[in-house]
């Protein structure tokens, strides 16, 4: 593909009747894995053979291009794992590949995600020049102490030199921090934040620390020797993000992620609006509208796994599953309250086949968790936002 | 079936028929089993540990619930083959009646005492019993082989207690085998032969014993013969149902079943006769030649009444008529046990079901989960309240439920019990309060050298909320407890009710004493507010008397809970989590607006955890 040219900032129009088509790619390996991670990332000692990866993205795709068909590709996203293991012409590579399949016009979204004690300016200006043109860096905070009780392999002074070197690079740049962390106070949160937001380009993502099961954190919560803050203090601290961000200009438009207007992440929005994307890679997801059905795929987890699988089957995917509607329609529920922008009630009912119980419904309203905006957009309100599972097990029911 | 050949009875002088009376553990099952081993009743590999207890959950707890019978042929030292039938009976409580009409169709007892723990509660009152049926006793000391044990002191206690000569207690040890001769010879020497005033020739008279369904010869009635012969071919007439029956198959138990031709006077076995139930045999009841009867009828027993009700229902509501036939076939088996069809706002369809105890209840449970695969909830025992109206007419209450409008009753009486319990002295104190939180009233307390007997007379409802469990607890398990039904008092009693965001659950409330309300209001608002789990909004739960609120606590409202991370490989997870919730909430009872888990109930109406 060609690349992007430099100085062409991709818009984004909010264009709510069309969710996207995006393209993900899942770089499996990471230098380390970090304790509260429950992501397919795998660690290895011998240098991996990336041409030989290439290969078999280029292979999977090609499989995945006939399912989907001929189709305009809004936003690829290369996550991981850590993807800014790849070396620069890897990632060519597969852009490359992905632009021989689809359709991809210029200036689409290209986010790459990369951690700050794996950047090199040689690398982020090589990833540039193939087309990257969006990175989101995996900082999880803005101190040593806890950057080391997560696990982190940089520290705060590697943290703001990826910063400041993407900044330098990429038109556009988000990072994580995770929050909510064992004995945080809302105090420490309120300064550790804003200092971040005075480092933010156009996005950020904010998740409170969650304890996954098969990762060490879970063994230690459950042995109690790990002792996050409760419903109440994690509330509290989700209240005051929301509180700040929106004071400084980058207000929540999804549960933990904050953007300038405008700068919204279009590839996560084709997620949470419920649009297609192929997932390329081990344990990568997909949807795709394959002869009018919508499908789910997952590729198998295992890197090696994976490879031999695509390099004897053209493909890696061990699970093709025909959403049923009324499975589209919990997903879409799932995915699209998560926005602020909520969800197209009469897209819900064109899969569901019903209406919301009225009397749920109204119940939600009344409590103030759930509004309707015009006559067929439903959303959550902060407040509903808070307890989202809970509101959509109760509209999904 | 194996038959035997002889048809010619055994002679009167011959035959003892004797039970063994003792408390749970002290190794009744185990001495039965010795006995018929040591007389060849069962070859070696056929000996199961603890034969007579053929139930599951008899074996696992340790328990008889059903009464057993064996015969055995004994060779005694005087060179004579004598005919010994041992009636086995439960240790229970519950079980009391079974061990009344077992006893009476004996002429004698072995009274086993664990010789390092000594007599406990239930020892006495099943030795009244036996006493009661003029039982001559052999008293047995067991477990003599274990370092604790003091066979001196345990006599003196036996003489203290119970007031009987224990001088010429047989010491054995049933694990081991240790003194089983003696006791066989002590059954022959010292327990009487039964008497049959009109002999072989007398119109039959023979007592119905107790009565079981067996899967492939049906109903089986165990029968004590008088006087006169029952046999194979006979037309015999039940002379309390009048109903007339041939009998099809007469048989002993070796405990295998052995087919015989007749019985004679003395002797215990077993008849058929096509009868469709168990239901259809009162047990008592008199057996007689239908064209030649006796005269005179025996005196029978009082049928044994449900004393504990609670309401069972099914987990899931699909499972219902399953319950109906389950509990079809258990009764078959127990006649004792109850039921009729309720429902509930909360649990939906079930039964309302009647045991004569707690352990009765357990068991009865147990066996329906157990033996037809259900999932059921119980709530909470209730006892049988009577009620005196405003009209003067006198009402029953099983459920309260279904207590009607209090301005209309004059006065409600409850049953009271006379407990017996036996503890070594460090617990006392501890258990003193418990009978006297219980609104117990001290009717005796006395010493057996370092151990407490106290009498006391309790209200049977106090007793059927958690009074075992507690009692055991405060005793670390040293305390034995018996008890008797003696009659009905009025009490200040009042329907509690469980509001949960001020809509009552009907299956949460409960009569309770008015001065114990409070406590039982607070304890089930706070238990409630744990299992219940948050909702959206707050949730009052309050105990109420009438209008009156007297336990209030809040459940507060969900405040947090919503996924960080939610993207493109999360959607197929998340929505599976989705469709559990999904079934779960199917698994919940809509109040209101408030779903309550099951398991919440079920945690909630479990007795005994305080």
């Amino acid at each position: 593909m060609t690349a992007v040219p430099f100085d062409m900032r991709p818009s984004f129009t909010p264009d709510l009747s069309d969710p996207g088509f995006g393209i993900y790619v899942h770089w499996p390996f990471c230098a380390a894995k970090c304790p509260y991670c429950d992501f397919n990332s795998h660690v290895r000692h011998q240098p991996v053979d990336q041409p030989r990866f290439v290969q078999a993205f280029l292979k999977e795709m090609a499989t995945m291009r006939r399912l989907t068909g001929s189709r305009t590709v809004t936003s690829i996203f290369m996550g991981g794992g850590t993807p800014s293991l790849m070396a620069p012409e890897t990632v060519d590579a597969i852009l490359n590949g992905i632009a021989r399949h689809w359709h991809v016009p210029d200036g689409i979204e290209i986010t790459m995600e990369a951690n700050p004690s794996s950047v090199e300016a040689e690398r982020f200006r090589g990833y540039r020049a193939a087309g990257v043109n969006r990175v989101s860096l995996g900082v999880q905070a803005l101190n040593d102490r806890d950057l080391k009780f997560l696990g982190r392999l940089h520290d705060v002074a590697d943290a703001l030199k990826a910063i400041r070197l993407a900044r330098d690079i990429f038109p556009r740049m988000s990072f994580d921090l995770i929050y909510a962390r064992p004995n945080q106070t809302v105090e420490d949160w309120d300064r550790e934040l804003k200092e971040a937001v005075s480092y933010a380009v156009d996005h950020l993502s904010l998740y409170q620390l969650t304890i996954e099961e098969g990762t060490p954190f879970y063994g230690l919560h459950k042995a109690g020797k790990l002792i996050v803050p409760d419903g109440e203090q994690s509330a509290v601290l989700y209240e005051a993000t929301q509180e700040i961000t929106e004071r400084e200009g980058m207000p929540a438009y999804e549960v933990s992620n904050h953007a300038r207007p405008g700068s919204e992440s279009r590839h996560n929005l084709t997620y949470w609006r419920y649009g297609d994307y192929v997932g390329i890679g081990p344990g990568a997801h997909g949807r795709l509208t394959t002869g009018g059905a919508k499908i789910a795929t997952a590729t198998e987890r295992k890197p090696e796994g994976w490879l031999s699988l695509v390099e004897a089957e053209g493909h890696g995917m061990v699970d093709q599953e025909l959403l049923e509607r009324e499975a589209q329609a919990d997903e879409l529920l799932l995915m699209g309250l998560r926005l602020k922008e909520g969800i197209d009630l009469v897209r819900w009912q064109a899969l569901s086949g019903r209406e919301p119980d009225p009397a749920r419904e109204q119940f939600l309203i009344e409590h103030g968790f759930i509004e309707r905006l015009g006559n067929s957009r439903l959303r959550c309100t902060p407040a509903g936002m808070l307890i989202l599972d809970a509101v959509v097990a109760d509209l999904a029911c | 079936m194996a038959r035997m050949s002889t048809n010619s009875s055994t002679p009167l002088d011959h035959i003892r028929n004797f039970s063994i009376v003792a408390h749970i553990d002290h190794g009744k099952s185990t001495l039965a089993d010795r006995l018929i081993q040591s007389t060849g009743g069962l070859a070696e590999r056929e000996m199961s540990e603890q034969v007579l207890d053929s139930m599951d959950i008899e074996r696992e707890r340790g328990i008889t619930i059903k009464a057993q019978t064996v015969r055995l042929h004994y060779k005694a030292n005087d060179g004579e083959t004598y005919v010994l039938n041992l009636i086995d009976t439960p240790g229970h409580v519950d079980f009391a009646y079974e061990v009344s009409r077992s006893l009476s169709a004996c002429e004698g007892s072995l009274l086993v005492v664990d010789a390092s723990q000594g007599v406990e509660a239930q020892t006495l009152a099943n030795v009244y019993q036996a006493i009661d049926n003029n039982h001559e006793l052999v008293t047995v000391l067991n477990k003599i082989d274990l370092p604790a044990a003091e066979p001196d002191r345990i006599k003196e206690q036996i003489e203290e207690v119970i007031g009987i000569d224990a001088s010429e207690a047989v010491l054995i040890s049933a694990k081991t085998g240790l003194g089983i001769p003696d006791v066989l010879e002590a059954i022959v020497q010292r327990l009487p032969a039964p008497k049959s005033e009109g002999g072989e020739k007398a119109p039959l008279k023979a007592l119905l014993v107790d009565s079981w369904y067996d899967t492939y010869l049906g109903v089986m009635v165990l029968v004590r013969v008088i006087e006169g012969r029952i046999s194979k071919g006979q037309t015999i007439r039940m002379m309390g149902t009048d109903a007339k029956y041939t009998i099809e198959r007469v048989g002993v138990l070796t405990p295998k079943m052995v087919a015989m031709d007749s019985l004679g006077p003395g002797e215990i076995g077993f008849i058929t006769a096509s009868i469709k139930e168990v239901a259809d045999t009162r047990v008592g009841d008199t057996i007689t030649e239908d064209k030649r009867p006796t005269a005179q009828a025996l005196p029978g027993f009082k049928p044994a009444q449900p004393v504990v009700f609670c309401g069972l229902f099914p987990v899931d509501a699909a499972d219902f008529e399953d319950l109906r036939s389950a509990m079809g076939k258990l009764r078959l088996n127990d006649a004792s046990f109850s039921f009729e069809m309720e429902s509930s706002a909360a649990l939906g369809f079930g039964f309302r079901c009647g045991f004569l105890g707690l352990l009765h209840l357990e068991i009865i449970q147990e066996r329906l989960e157990r033996e037809f695969d259900l999932d059921l909830i119980a709530t909470a025992p209730s006892v049988v309240y009577q009620l005196y109206m405003t009209d003067g007419t006198m009402r029953e209450l099983h459920n309260p439920a279904d207590m009607p409008d209090v301005v209309k009753i004059s006065e409600i009486h409850e049953p009271w019990i006379r407990a017996t319990i036996l503890t070594p002295d460090d617990y006392l104190g501890g258990i003193l309060k418990l009978c006297q939180d219980r609104r117990g009233i001290q009717i005796e307390l006395t010493y057996v050298g370092t151990r407490a007997m106290l009498t006391y007379d309790l209200p049977l409802n106090e007793v059927v909320f958690d009074f075992y469990d507690r009692l055991k607890s405060i005793s670390k398990g040293y305390a034995s407890f018996d008890y008797q039904i003696t009659d009905h008092k009025e009490g200040h009693l009042v329907k509690m009710s469980i509001l949960v965001n001020g809509e009552p659950v009907d299956a949460l409330s409960m009569m309770v004493h008015r001065m114990a309300a409070e406590k039982r209001g607070r304890d089930m608002c706070e238990k409630l507010k744990e299992l219940i789990p948050k909702h959206m909004f707050k949730i009052p739960i309050q105990a109420a008397i009438g209008g009156n609120v007297i336990a209030r606590e809040t459940i507060s409202a969900l405040r947090k809970d919503v996924t960080a991370k939610c993207y493109g490989g999360d959607a197929t997870r998340k929505r599976k989590l989705l469709d559990k919730q999904k079934a779960g909430k199917k698994r919940m009872r809509q109040f209101g607006k408030v779903e309550i888990p099951q398991e919440a109930f079920i945690a909630a109406l479990k007795m005994g955890d305080e």
